[in-house]
């Protein structure tokens, strides 16, 4: 579980998190959402430690890594994972060496070993054929897969995903958003994934926390945005007519439903 | 001003993140040859190319310079050696280097950064600056001095291949008397001294371009060249200093 206590991060005078509190709990994904520039990149840089909040903490199964120092945050990144908006695979490595990266740097293991964790690593994510190719070679679904594999590679308690569905076809972003929730809750992870796609919103929110100018706006569950009042968040979820003919069709059937009881 | 010493200040911190203990040795000699091919022996070609095509040009500039009767012929190969042994194979071969070698680093780390690859080190727990910088630093450092000697021989030959050529007023006899003429072994350790040192300032400067790169494509392209100019006006500063400590 990771919990964040009253966050707050400033730049230049501008305050960008303000007195943010927020709890990810293990076992499910947990969606930060808000629109472009509302400081869920920042929130997200603050939790795994990329940026230090200006005050509050961020508590790791009880762990304040604000508190830490150089070797214990060095202990805690080992068991973190991280999906980049870009995948971030090391270019000059093949997907397998970029799988095997952090079990080289890491891990005690023999090389035969390392090997059989990286191979099973990519067989879960279905790249076991392109473990020889390079990132330049594979398509941008395969690379956010491959990064997945290197980040579930140490076998992470922690898995942050930034934008995993960015540049995605909604088909293979369905892929990658079942692919995350499969291993959340297989490996009883806690997942954060920072994303304003709103059918990873509906997919698989299982907690998800709206954010909006820098402050926690909103929380609840995928079933919950449907029915909030919440004016902010109707705006952002359902800026697009799909989304909102869906929260009409899905408020009919609720009133339908009560009809019938009454 | 204030930039300038915000930049001093943040290239020392990166020097002292970057000069630590490897994480892990393996990984780290793994890296080391690795940079050694790429940037040490891929330069290999060029480097063999313009000594010998420089190395001609010295002698032959030097034989239609020296037309008095009153200085003797095998002065052209003395003074081909000279120019070649402590000025050439180091610090003109190590600008040309900088352009090289310097650009590539650059634009290689600020590739990775851009792209977020620096980041997802950093998340690992790996100390990116250190598993990056150091193998390219120590790299440079240990085969730099072998392309500089490579560079000072076959300047050499180039001369005395000029010294074979028509059209000129020396004879390979008297180019090679020229060259054994008062030799000082000392010079060639100068060269590799200096250029050691210029392959810390090469591959230091230009990995701390690259490692500060912020934006996208066009600030990577403006990093290679600010890391290729700062290289190679640091270069000339210090073969102003090293000569002033070494030959003085």
């Amino acid at each position: 579980m990771v919990e964040v206590k009253h966050i707050t991060k400033s730049f230049e005078g501008r305050t960008v998190l303000n007195d943010i509190s927020a709890v990810f709990e293990a076992g499910k994904t947990n969606l930060i959402i808000g629109r472009s520039g509302s400081g869920k990149t920042v929130l997200i840089k603050n939790i795994i430690g990329l940026m230090r909040p200006d005050s509050g903490k961020i508590l790791y199964d009880g762990r304040d890594l604000t508190a830490m120092n150089k070797q214990e945050l060095k202990l805690l990144r080992c068991e973190m994972g991280m999906l980049f908006q870009g995948s971030a695979l090391f270019d000059s490595m093949t997907v397998l060496e970029n799988v095997m990266f952090p079990l080289d740097m890491f891990s005690n293991d023999t090389y035969k070993e390392r090997l059989k964790r990286a191979q099973f690593c990519l067989d879960r994510v279905n790249l076991s054929e392109a473990g020889h190719l390079y990132p330049s070679e594979i398509s941008g679904g395969m690379m956010k897969r491959a990064a997945i594999a290197r980040a579930i590679s140490l076998n992470p308690k922690y898995l942050f995903c930034d934008e995993p569905n960015s540049g995605l076809d909604p088909k293979t972003s369905l892929i990658i958003d079942d692919l995350i929730h499969d291993i959340t809750a297989e490996y009883k992870m806690t997942t954060i994934i920072n994303t304003h796609d709103m059918n990873s919103v509906m997919n698989i929110g299982e907690n998800i926390i709206f954010i909006k100018e820098g402050v926690k706006e909103w929380q609840g569950n995928s079933q919950e945005v449907i029915t909030s009042n919440n004016k902010a968040l109707n705006d952002f979820i359902f800026a697009s007519d799909l989304f909102r003919k869906v929260k009409e069709v899905e408020e009919n059937e609720i009133k339908e439903q009560n009809k019938s009881i009454k | 001003m204030n930039k300038a010493l915000h930049q001093v200040g943040e290239y020392v911190q990166l020097m002292g993140k970057c000069i630590a203990i490897p994480d892990r040795w393996s990984m780290f000699f793994k890296q080391l040859i690795k940079e050694i091919y790429k940037l040490g022996v891929d330069s290999l070609w060029i480097v063999i190319i313009i000594s010998v095509f420089i190395g001609t040009v010295i002698a032959i500039q030097i034989s239609l310079n020296i037309s008095s009767p009153l200085i003797p012929k095998f002065t052209i190969g003395y003074t081909t050696r000279e120019i070649i042994l402590l000025e050439f194979s180091s610090s003109i071969m190590c600008l040309i280097l900088a352009g090289k070698v310097g650009s590539n680093i650059a634009s290689e780390i600020g590739t990775m950064r851009v792209t977020e690859q620096i980041d997802a080190m950093e998340i690992m727990g790996v100390n990116s600056a250190n598993f990056l910088i150091l193998p390219k630093m120590v790299g440079m450092m240990t085969f730099i001095p072998v392309l500089v000697i490579f560079s000072m021989f076959t300047g050499i030959l180039g001369g005395i291949a000029a010294s074979y050529s028509a059209g000129t007023n020396m004879t390979p006899a008297s180019f090679e008397y020229g060259l054994q003429f008062y030799f000082t072994e000392f010079y060639i350790w100068y060269s590799i001294i200096k250029s050691v040192v210029y392959a810390f300032i090469i591959s230091s400067i230009a990995a701390y371009f690259g490692y500060n790169v912020r934006g996208g494509a066009l600030e990577v392209g403006k990093a290679s060249t600010n890391a290729v100019v700062m290289s190679s006006v640091m270069i000339l500063l210090a073969d102003v200093i090293m000569t002033n400590l070494m030959l003085t």
